[in-house]
C-alpha cells in the first residue's frame, strides 16, 4: 500500500500509455510528463504568488489581499485575468523581434531545467548522466533573455537594469556552481538521481542529508545566497527594485509578456529550490527514518514550498544590497568560501569516520568565515565621495 | 542521415550567416548565439553530452554575454554611417569561398577511406573525470594556468587608466 | 553521403562563413565573432571524428574539444578587452579607420 501510494503517478503513467502501440509509448509517455510539469508548476506559481503577498503583508503588519474570495484565495485568478486582458504595448522604437522573443526564451530555459529534477522515487523525466551540468547550462541561458529584454526596449532604465541583472547573475553563477561541485565530488556523479540515492540512508533516525555535515551546511548557505541572487530576489533585487529603476528590464512589458516574466522568475525559483533540495536536503527522502511511509513526492514538494517560504521571509526581512556591495560580496567573500568548502569537503572524505572530522572541518569553516568577514567586509572606506563618470 | 541533423545543420548555418550579414551588431551577437546552440545540439546528436552542455554553459552563457557587453561598451549598437563591410570585402569573400572549396573537395574525395557507422560510444562523466585526472592532467593544469593568466590580462588591458582623462 | 561527411561539410561551411565574416566586416567585435565561429567549426570537426573514429573510448576528440572550448573562452575575453581598450584610445571600432601605426 505504501509503495503503491509512493509510485502512484508512475503506475498511472504506465497504465495510460499501455493503450498505445509499443513504438509510440516512450514518446507519448514523455509528452504526458512534460504536460504535467507545464501545468503543475504554474499552478504552484499561483499559490506562491498568493503566499508571497499575504506573507509579506503580514510581515509588514498589514493584511495582504483579502477582497477576492475568502482570505484573498482567488487573487491569483484575478491577477491572471488582468494580465491576459491588458493591452500589449510595444514601444515604437523597440526592436520588435527581440522584444517578443525575450520572455519566450526565459520561459523555455526555465522549464527545461525541470527535466532532470527527481521529484520522487523513479519520478525523473530524463535520467541524464550529466544532469547537473544540463541544469546549469539551462540556467545560463536565462541571463541572455534578461539582456534581450533590457536592450530591446530602447529605454535607458531598462538597459541599466538589464546590465546590472546580468552582471549580478554572472557573478553569482560561480559560487552556485562551486557549492554544487562539493556535493558532486563527495557523491562521485553528476547524475541527480545518484546524488539523491546517496543521501537516502539513515543512521538511527537521522538521515544522511548533506546539509547535516559541516561542508554541506556551509555549502547550502552559500547555495541559498547564490540562488537568491540568481533569481533576482531580495536582498539582491536591485535590477528590479521599484524604487530604483522603475521596473528594471521589464519596464516596457505589459500584459501577457509581463506575466510571462513574472512566471519565469517564480518558476525559476521553484526550479532552483528543487535543485537545492536535491543536492543538500536529500531530494525526495524523508527527514526521519520512521517517516518513510509518507510518499516521496510529498517530501519533495514540501521541501520546495519550505524553500519558497524562506525566500519570502528573507524578502520581507532584509534591506536591499547596493550593486557594488553585492558584487563585492560575491567575488571577495562567497567565492573564496566556496573554494575553501571544496577543500573541507575533500578533507571530510579522506579523514574517515569519527568525531575528529566533525571538529576539524567545522573549526576550519568557522575560523575562515570569521577571518574573511573581518578582513573583507570592513567598511572603513568612507571618505569624501569620488565620482566616476561613464565614457 | 536523419531529419534532425538537417534541421540542426540548417539552424547553425543560418545563425552563422545571419551573424556575418546583419547590420545591427547586437542582432549579429544574438544570431551567433543561435549558431552556438545549434552546434551544442549537434554535439548532443553525436553522443557527446558533456561537450554539448559545456558548449551551452561556456559559449551561450558566457562568451555571448561577453560579446554583448563589449558591443554596448564600445557604442557598437549605433547604426554606422558607411557600409558595414570593409573596402576589400570581395577579396575576403573569394578567399573564404576558396577555403570552403578546398575543404569540401578534401572531405568528398576521401569519403571512401573515412570511417563509417560505428556503435554508439557509452561515455560517462566518470570516464571523462578519470581521463582528466590521469591521461590529460597536464593539459588540465596548463589550461587552468592559461585561464588565470587570461583573466588577469583581460582585467589589466581593460582597466580604466585613472591618470588620463580625469 | 555518410553521417561523418555531412558533419564535416557543415563544419567546413561554418568555418568558411566565419572566415568570410572575419575578413569582410568593419567592426572589430564582429571579426572576433567570426573567429569564434571558426573555433566552433573546428570543435565540430573534432567531435565528429571522435564519434565515428576507430577508438571513441580513448576520449581524445572529446577532450581536445573541451580544452578548445576553454581556450576559446579565454581568448574571447582577452580579445574583447583589447577591443574595449582600443576603443577608448581611438574612439572607434572601425577597422578601416585603424590603418596607421601612429598612436
Amino acid at each position: 500500500m505504501i509503495e503503491k501510494m509512493d509510485q502512484i503517478f508512475v503506475s498511472l503513467l504506465h497504465w495510460l500509455i499501455s493503450f498505445l502501440p509499443a513504438f509510440l509509448q516512450p514518446f507519448v509517455g514523455v509528452v504526458i510528463c512534460v504536460a504535467v510539469i507545464v501545468c503543475l508548476y504554474p499552478a504552484l506559481f499561483a499559490l506562491a504568488v498568493l503566499l508571497e503577498r499575504k506573507g509579506l503583508g503580514r510581515m509588514q503588519n498589514r493584511y495582504g489581499p483579502n477582497r477576492v474570495g475568502p482570505f484573498g484565495i482567488l487573487q491569483p485568478i484575478a491577477d491572471g485575468v488582468k494580465s491576459l486582458t491588458k493591452e500589449d504595448i510595444v514601444p515604437l522604437s523597440a526592436d520588435a523581434v527581440v522584444h517578443f522573443l525575450a520572455p519566450v526564451v526565459l520561459v523555455v530555459a526555465v522549464f527545461m531545467g525541470f527535466a532532470v529534477l527527481p521529484m520522487g522515487r523513479n519520478m525523473v523525466l530524463v535520467d541524464m548522466d550529466a544532469g547537473l551540468l544540463f541544469y546549469f547550462a539551462m540556467s545560463a541561458t536565462t541571463e541572455l533573455s534578461v539582456f534581450m529584454a533590457g536592450w530591446s526596449s530602447r529605454n535607458k532604465y531598462s538597459l541599466l537594469g538589464a546590465m546590472r541583472a546580468v552582471a549580478q547573475m554572472i557573478s553569482y553563477e560561480v559560487p552556485l556552481l562551486m557549492s554544487s561541485v562539493a556535493v558532486v565530488m563527495i557523491t562521485g556523479s553528476l547524475s541527480l538521481t545518484k546524488i539523491v540515492a546517496a543521501q537516502d540512508s539513515y543512521t538511527g533516525i537521522f538521515p544522511h542529508w548533506y546539509i547535516f555535515t559541516p561542508w554541506g551546511f556551509a555549502g547550502f548557505v552559500m547555495y541559498a545566497i547564490a540562488t537568491t541572487a540568481e533569481t533576482n530576489r531580495s536582498p539582491f533585487d536591485l535590477p528590479e527594485g521599484e524604487s530604483e529603476l522603475v521596473a528594471g528590464y521589464h519596464t516596457e512589458y505589459s500584459g501577457f509578456k509581463f506575466a510571462l516574466f513574472f512566471l519565469g522568475e517564480y518558476v525559476a525559483m521553484f526550479s532552483i529550490s528543487g535543485l537545492g533540495t536535491t543536492l543538500f536536503l536529500g531530494g525526495w527522502s524523508a527527514p526521519f527514518s520512521f517517516l518513510t511511509w509518507v510518499p516521496s513526492w510529498i517530501w519533495f514538494f514540501s521541501k520546495i514550498m519550505l524553500s519558497i517560504c524562506v525566500f519570502i521571509w528573507v524578502r520581507g526581512t532584509l534591506p536591499r544590497l547596493r550593486q557594488d556591495q553585492l558584487m563585492n560580496f560575491a567575488w571577495k567573500f562567497v567565492l573564496p568560501m566556496t573554494l575553501l568548502n571544496l577543500f573541507v569537503a575533500a578533507l571530510w572524505h579522506f579523514l574517515g569516520e569519527g568525531w575528529q572530522r566533525w571538529v576539524f572541518c567545522s573549526a576550519i569553516l568557522v575560523v575562515a568565515y570569521v577571518a574573511m568577514g573581518l578582513v573583507e567586509m570592513r567598511s572603513d572606506h568612507f571618505g569624501p565621495r569620488k565620482y566616476r563618470y561613464a565614457e | 542521415m536523419s531529419v534532425v541533423f538537417y534541421i540542426l545543420a540548417a539552424m547553425t548555418i543560418a545563425g552563422g550567416l545571419a551573424a556575418m550579414l546583419l547590420k545591427n551588431t547586437v542582432h549579429c551577437a544574438l544570431a551567433v548565439t543561435v549558431a552556438f546552440s545549434g552546434l551544442a545540439f549537434l554535439f548532443l546528436e553525436l553522443d557527446a553530452q558533456f561537450a554539448g552542455f559545456a558548449q551551452i554553459l561556456v559559449y551561450v552563457g558566457a562568451v555571448a554575454i561577453l560579446v554583448v557587453f563589449a558591443i554596448l561598451l564600445t557604442r557598437g549598437s549605433e547604426t554606422p554611417k558607411d557600409s558595414v563591410y570593409s573596402k576589400n570585402w570581395l577579396a575576403g569573400l573569394v578567399i573564404a569561398a576558396g577555403v570552403f572549396a578546398v575543404l569540401g573537395w578534401a572531405v568528398l574525395q576521401s569519403a571512401a577511406v573515412l570511417p563509417h557507422e560505428t556503435a554508439t560510444p557509452t561515455v560517462t562523466v566518470l570516464d571523462i573525470g578519470n581521463a582528466l585526472m590521469t591521461r590529460y592532467v597536464l593539459p588540465l593544469e596548463i589550461v587552468a594556468l592559461l585561464l588565470t593568466v587570461a583573466m588577469i590580462g583581460a582585467v589589466i588591458v581593460a582597466l580604466h587608466e585613472k591618470t588620463e582623462a580625469q | 553521403m555518410t553521417p561523418l561527411t555531412g558533419f564535416l561539410l557543415v563544419a567546413a561551411l561554418l568555418f568558411a562563413i566565419g572566415l568570410a565574416g572575419a575578413l569582410t566586416r568593419r567592426n572589430a567585435i564582429l571579426v572576433l565573432i567570426g573567429i569564434e565561429l571558426m573555433l566552433n567549426a573546428a570543435n565540430l570537426n573534432l567531435i565528429a571524428f571522435w564519434r565515428y573514429g576507430p577508438h571513441p573510448e580513448a576520449l581524445t576528440g572529446m577532450m581536445f574539444a573541451i580544452f578548445s572550448i576553454a581556450v576559446a573562452a579565454a581568448e574571447a575575453a582577452v580579445g574583447l578587452g583589447l577591443v574595449i581598450s582600443i576603443y577608448r584610445h581611438a574612439h572607434t571600432t572601425d577597422l578601416d579607420m585603424m590603418n596607421r601605426m601612429k598612436g
